[in-house]
Parts: C-alpha cells; sequence; structure tokens
C-alpha cells in the first residue's frame, strides 16, 4: 500500500521513498526507507501529516501517494 | 535547474560587505525555530550590522564579541543549494573558523543531521543543547557526556528564553573542536577530493553534488548525496539510540492546540477566527478608530492648515510652487497625509500580526490546511507563505516566491499574488472603506476577489506546461513569540514601508499635479470616461485614483476615499482597485523574477480583469431593481462559475504528464 491510503492511528513502515531532491529532504527530516511512522493526520484528497520521534512532518498528496508503506510494529 | 542561469550564488567572500576587522568569523547555525537569535543578541550586544545577501531577500546579520565576528545565518535543515537559505547558510560556514550549532533537544533526530553535515566540513564546532526544559517536560532524558563523545566536539546545555547556558556560551565556545566525520568511507573520499578544491568543506560539498562549488572549481559533479546522506543518517539513527530515553508524557496544551490547528474539521473554524480577529482589529480600531484620530484631526485638522499657512507666508498660494508642494495633489500635503496619517498606522497593524504568524509557528500549520486548495491551482500549501507575506508587502512576497520548488510555481504564484492579493496599505483602506458599507457588500467583496483567484489558478494550472512540485515540511511546534521580537520586526518592517514607499508617494504626487496643471488629468478622466462612468458606473473624477493606482496600489486606494461614492459604487471601485496593476516597485522586481515579457503579460493581464471584473460586478448587480436581489444574485454567479471551471478543467490522473 501507499501512504495516500494510510488511517490516523495507524503505525507503518517506509519500503520506499521517491528519488531525487525530495528523498534528500526526506533523508534530513529522518523519514526515508526502513523507518517507522505515526499518521497523525489526514485530509481527505489533501496532505498527510505523520509523526516520527516529537516531529510532526506534513506530505503532499501526490508524494504520500508515491511513497510505498507496510504495517509497522 | 533555473536558478544556475541566474546566477544567484555569491561566495560569501565577495558580499558586498564591509566586515570590521576581526580575528576570527564564528558563526551561529542552526534549524529553523531553534532559538539562534538569543545566543546572537546575547553575544553581539546592541551594536548589529545587518546587511542584505547580494540577489536574496534575506539579511544577515553579524557584529563583535571580543575580537571575534560573530555571524547569523537563516536557519536550515542541511546546507546544500535546495534554497536560497541553505545557499547563503553554505557559504558562510565554509568561510568559518568557528560554528556555534545550536540545536533543539525536542527534536534531536532532525537537527543533529546538520550538526553532523557542518562537522563533516571539517570546520571546528560547538554544539548548544538548547530547550532541555521542554524535551524534559516531553519526558524525553538526553545523555549529554554520551552524545559529546559519539560526535567529538563538547555540547553546552541551554535553555535560552530563561537565559540558561547563555553566559556559558559566552565564555565556552573556544572550546570548539574538530568533530568525528559521519564515516571512514567518507573521510577517505574528503580525503582525496579535497586535492582538487580548497578545503575539506568544499570537497564535501562537491561529494555531495553542489554544482556551483564544483563548477568553481572546474571539476566534474561527484553525486554521492544519496550514499553520504544515508551514511550520515545511520550514524545519527545510532546516536539517538544510544543517547535519549523516553518515558510517556501527557499532551500540554501547546500540543492539543496544534493538534486542533491542523485537523480539517476545527483547523478552519480556527483560521477564519483568526482572520475575523484581524480583521476587526485593523477594520475597526486601526482603521477607524486609530486613522480618524492620525489622518483626520491631526493631519487634516492640524498638520495640513499649519503647513498651509506657514507656505502662503512665503510663496503666493496661486503660484506654480505652492500648488506643488501644498496644493490638492501637493507633496507636503497629499503625499505626507497618505504616508504617515493614513497608511503607516495600517501597515503597523498589519505586520503586528504577520510577525506573530511567523514567529508562533501559524504559518506551516495553514500550509497544511490550504495545500489541497493550492493543489488544484499548481501550488501546494508552501505557496500560502508568499499569499499571506503578500498582505504586508506584494513586492516582497514576489521574491519569496523563491521558496517555490519549481519555476512554474513561481509564474503561477506570482500572478495570482500581483493579481488579487492586496497589500497591507492597500487592504487597510480597503477594509476601512467596507467595514463603512455592511455586511452584504463585504461578502460580495471577499467571494469577487477569491473568485478570480480560484479561477485564474485553475485556469493557469490548465495552461502552464510542466508539473508541480510537492508538500514536504517539518512542522515547527507552537510557540508563543517573544514580544520585543514582534515589535522588533513590525517596526523595522514598517521603516523599509516608509522608506520604500515614500519617494514613490512624492514622485507620484508630482505626477499628479503635473496632470492637473497640463489638464492631462482632465483629458485622461474624458478619455477613460466610458470604462469609469460607462462600464463601472463611478464619476469620471475615479480615473484620477486609477492613474495614482499605477504607481502604487495604496496610492490609488488612498484616492478613492476622496470621492463621494454610494455603496455599490465604492464595492465596484474596490473591486477595480483590487485587481489593478501591481505597483511599480512589483513590477520591477517582476521583472527580474521572471522575464520583461512574463512581467509585461501579467501586468496588461491584470488591467484588462480589473476592470472586466469591476464592470461585471457593476452590470449584474444592476440587473435587479433592488439591490440586495443583485448581490446575491452575483454571488451565485460567481460561486457557480468557479465550481464550472474547476469542473471543466480538471487535470485527470490520466493526463498529469
Amino acid at each position: 500500500m501507499h501512504l495516500g491510503e494510510a488511517k490516523v492511528g495507524e503505525i507503518l513502515e517506509i519500503v520506499s521513498f521517491p528519488e531525487g531532491d525530495v528523498k534528500s529532504q526526506g533523508i534530513r527530516f529522518g523519514i526515508d526507507s526502513g523507518e517507522n511512522i505515526y499518521v497523525a493526520q489526514v485530509f481527505k484528497n489533501g496532505p498527510i501529516v505523520i509523526r516520527k520521534s516529537n516531529q510532526e512532518i506534513a506530505i503532499g498528496r501526490k508524494l504520500a501517494e508515491k511513497i510505498e508503506v507496510r504495517k509497522g510494529r | 535547474m533555473e536558478e544556475k542561469k541566474k546566477n544567484i550564488h555569491s561566495h560569501f567572500g565577495d558580499i558586498k560587505i564591509n566586515l570590521p576587522p576581526h580575528k576570527r568569523k564564528v558563526v551561529l547555525a542552526g534549524n529553523p525555530n531553534v532559538g539562534k537569535s538569543v545566543f546572537f543578541n546575547a553575544l553581539t550586544g546592541l551594536y548589529v550590522d545587518v546587511s542584505n545577501y547580494p540577489g536574496t531577500t534575506l539579511d544577515i546579520s553579524y557584529g563583535k564579541y571580543n575580537e571575534d565576528l560573530i555571524i547569523d545565518t537563516p536557519g536550515v535543515y542541511g546546507i546544500s543549494s535546495f534554497n536560497d537559505e541553505e545557499k547563503i547558510a553554505r557559504d558562510v560556514i565554509l568561510e568559518a573558523d568557528l560554528v556555534i550549532n545550536i540545536v533543539d533537544a525536542v527534536h534531536l533526530e532532525r537537527d543533529l543531521f546538520l550538526t553532523q553535515q557542518i562537522i563533516d566540513t571539517g570546520v571546528p564546532v560547538v554544539v548548544v543543547l538548547n530547550m532541555l526544559d521542554e524535551a524534559s517536560a516531553k519526558g524525553i532524558y538526553i545523555d549529554i557526556d554520551l552524545l559529546g563523545d559519539l560526535l567529538d566536539v563538547p555540547i553546552i546545555k541551554a535553555v535560552a528564553v530563561k537565559g540558561k547556558g547563555v553566559e556559558k556560551v559566552k565564555n565556552e565556545y573556544n572550546r570548539a573542536r574538530v568533530g568525528k566525520i559521519s564515516s571512514n568511507e567518507l573521510e577517505m573520499e574528503l580525503t582525496e577530493m579535497q586535492k582538487k578544491v580548497a578545503s575539506k568543506g568544499e570537497a564535501l560539498l562537491v561529494l555531495e553534488g553542489d554544482k556551483y562549488i564544483a563548477e568553481k572549481h572546474g571539476i566534474p559533479i561527484e553525486n554521492k548525496r544519496d550514499e553520504i546522506y544515508l551514511s550520515r543518517r545511520k550514524k545519527i539513527n545510532d546516536i539517538i539510540g544510544h543517547v535519549i530515553t523516553h518515558s510517556d508524557n501527557k499532551e500540554n496544551f501547546r500540543e492539543k492546540l496544534s493538534t486542533l490547528m491542523l485537523k480539517e474539521s476545527t483547523g478552519f473554524p480556527i483560521l477564519f477566527f483568526v482572520l475575523y480577529l484581524m480583521y476587526k482589529f485593523i477594520g475597526d480600531i486601526v482603521a477607524q478608530d486609530i486613522v480618524g484620530f492620525t489622518e483626520e484631526t491631526v493631519m487634516e485638522g492640524i498638520y495640513q492648515p499649519f503647513i498651509v499657512n506657514l507656505f502662503s507666508k512665503i510663496l503666493n498660494p496661486d503660484s506654480m510652487a505652492s500648488f506643488f508642494l501644498v496644493g490638492e495633489y501637493g507633496v507636503l500635503t497629499m503625499a505626507i497625509t497618505y504616508v504617515f496619517g493614513l497608511l503607516l498606522p495600517l501597515v503597523l497593524g498589519f505586520y503586528l500580526f504577520l510577525s506573530f504568524f511567523e514567529d508562533s509557528g501559524y504559518l506551516p500549520r495553514l500550509a497544511v490546511l490550504t495545500d489541497r486548495v493550492l493543489s488544484r491551482m499548481g501550488l501546494n500549501g508552501r505557496a500560502v507563505i508568499p499569499f499571506i507575506l503578500g498582505l504586508g508587502c506584494v513586492t516582497l512576497a514576489t521574491i519569496v516566491t523563491r521558496l517555490l520548488g519549481s519555476s512554474r510555481e513561481r509564474k503561477i504564484a506570482v500572478f495570482l499574488l500581483v493579481l488579487t492579493i492586496p497589500c497591507s496599505a492597500q487592504l487597510g483602506v480597503i477594509i476601512g472603506m467596507l467595514s463603512g458599507l455592511g455586511a452584504q457588500y463585504i461578502l460580495l467583496y471577499v467571494v469577487t476577489v477569491f473568485s478570480i483567484l480560484a479561477i485564474s489558478g485553475t485556469v493557469l494550472n490548465r495552461i502552464i506546461p510542466g508539473e508541480s512540485t510537492d508538500l514536504l515540511i517539518d512542522i515547527p511546534p507552537l510557540r508563543m513569540p517573544g514580544i520585543e521580537n514582534i515589535f522588533k520586526k513590525t517596526f523595522n518592517k514598517s521603516l523599509a514601508f516608509i522608506k520604500e514607499a515614500f519617494p514613490i508617494f512624492v514622485f507620484g504626487a508630482l505626477l499628479i499635479s503635473i496632470m492637473e496643471v497640463t489638464n492631462f488629468l482632465t483629458a485622461v478622466q474624458d478619455m477613460f470616461a466610458p470604462v469609469t462612468t460607462g462600464l463601472l458606473n463611478l464619476p469620471k473624477e475615479a480615473a484620477t485614483a486609477f492613474v495614482m493606482g499605477i504607481i502604487r496600489r495604496d496610492f490609488g486606494a488612498a484616492g478613492l476615499t476622496e470621492l463621494n461614492l454610494d455603496p455599490m459604487s465604492t464595492l465596484v471601485a474596490l473591486i477595480t482597485i483590487t485587481l489593478f496593476v501591481p505597483c511599480i516597485a512589483t513590477v520591477l522586481v517582476m521583472f527580474k523574477e521572471l522575464s520583461k515579457k512574463e512581467g509585461a503579460i501579467i501586468w496588461l493581464t491584470t488591467f484588462i480583469v480589473a476592470f472586466l471584473a469591476g464592470g461585471a460586478v457593476n452590470k449584474l448587480t444592476a440587473l435587479f431593481s433592488k439591490e440586495a436581489t443583485g448581490i446575491w444574485f452575483t454571488i451565485g454567479l460567481l460561486i457557480m462559475a468557479v465550481i464550472l471551471t474547476g469542473k471543466i478543467l480538471e487535470r485527470k490522473k490520466g493526463n498529469l504528464k
């Protein structure tokens, strides 16, 4: 599944993250393949807010749909 | 990317700032919102110089502490060349003799990435672990000794807002030392690359694919960014795993408020409440009470009679000089009254709000809320930042569109900015005039401007080729801004407004006076009569306000206050002046930031759209004998137009490429 299908409250593990500058930015924030994230907020047809150790990151819908995830621990 | 052509890059050494003599350059660096300014102020005291960094809207501040030159940098998550802030931070850090890196103890996982990247440049570093009180309130325990050992740099504990650790930083930053590179592989690669460039820092950036540094030394880009970033991230995650222990904690009030602001069901009501407060404050208190006092009582009641009387003793009141100085459009009468009596209080009021937004961390939340709507216009949520800043000054906001990810987004954002976003001075006048009209008229004004925004955005998204970038932003914690900082910002920005606006107003006043004495103004009024009286149903004198509006829109809006208009004409005039051409300063910036051709097209389009929209509202509302019915009819029609454009021009998933 991709992050766009996530529901609030889920803990997910990132399986793959799109390449390019966006990946570098993701690594700086600490979100990349293998990391576990908490889904804090989902806007219908809009962005998804994830939380990872006290830090919140907003991800646009189109990007979220390109991030592969699976159920985390 | 496009930036390459524009040659934004300029190395710190070439900055046209005369740095005072000094022994060493000590640079403050850190992520956004980590409290750097407290340390900068503590180190430099009162004597701080601020210089614009060439080619950007960004200023760098520097001051002295003992023999050292202390330089502040913009908050960044890393140093590469993703945006102007990073380029500046990169240039300044590469030139540093010593870096004081401020990190937020609550967001260590994010902040240490920059710390390690700075360490990897080979510069001596001292880390200031700030906001330790917040961390312990959140149940985060950090093994500081171990952290220092693993990074191999000294760590100083601090709670800057409470003054804790500030003295220690002053006394001990000299302990800074060269830390441990991310990995052994990187260490070896750096040694190899360092032979080709000037320093270890440059070697690192070349390896990370920074094309500016590579170009400077004429060596091919060696893009190992992903590998280096990943190994650095791995090291940081390891460190975090060893030094941090969590215990459970309860959500505090700010976190609860933050969650509410980020929820659809509560975020929008909060936004509307904030906007309502802003409207009440600026529309009622500032525009009515304060401006009533400054403009009518002080300027028109005391200052103008005084100055007119004074000059009547020196100059013949019928002379040309007298007309230019203290006449109807006089430099000392009209220009001074507009700038200081009318606009300055409004600008102050706006910047008070905008500074609060900036410092509290509300803007990124706004970006999340508006992302969906802005995506329909080919933008992402970040575009809300230039839009909000545009409410302060559209010229500045036009430059700020640089933070958007692609030139496609910049074109769309600049067009929408100059068409639909009134700047503080103009909006202040508009709110003042609207608030006297009644709720229905206000609603029609708002709906018209937003419909034009939505329709133009949707159309642009469809016709401009290419694809826009996605939202990916960090949401900083909500913080109560420091009152002192807010006032400082408000003061500086308002001062900048006066410096920019006053000369243009003087020029405008002279121009209008010349047009008046040469009867050119009457000719223009007659020439535009079909538009002003015919299309807009305004008196032909309104043309004067539009001529003033070409110079500055707020000048034009101020000109409208002179006309005696009925409510509907006021509304039509306000809609037209809102959408009217951007002021001269904005046009110049637009030419530079986009291209002359695009700038000219945008200028002409806003000219036409403004009169068409004003005319349409005038004609549509006049279709009914009862004005109220006309207003509701027009509102309905506009909303339908927005929905229809959305449906017809929707970019289907299939044709996204």
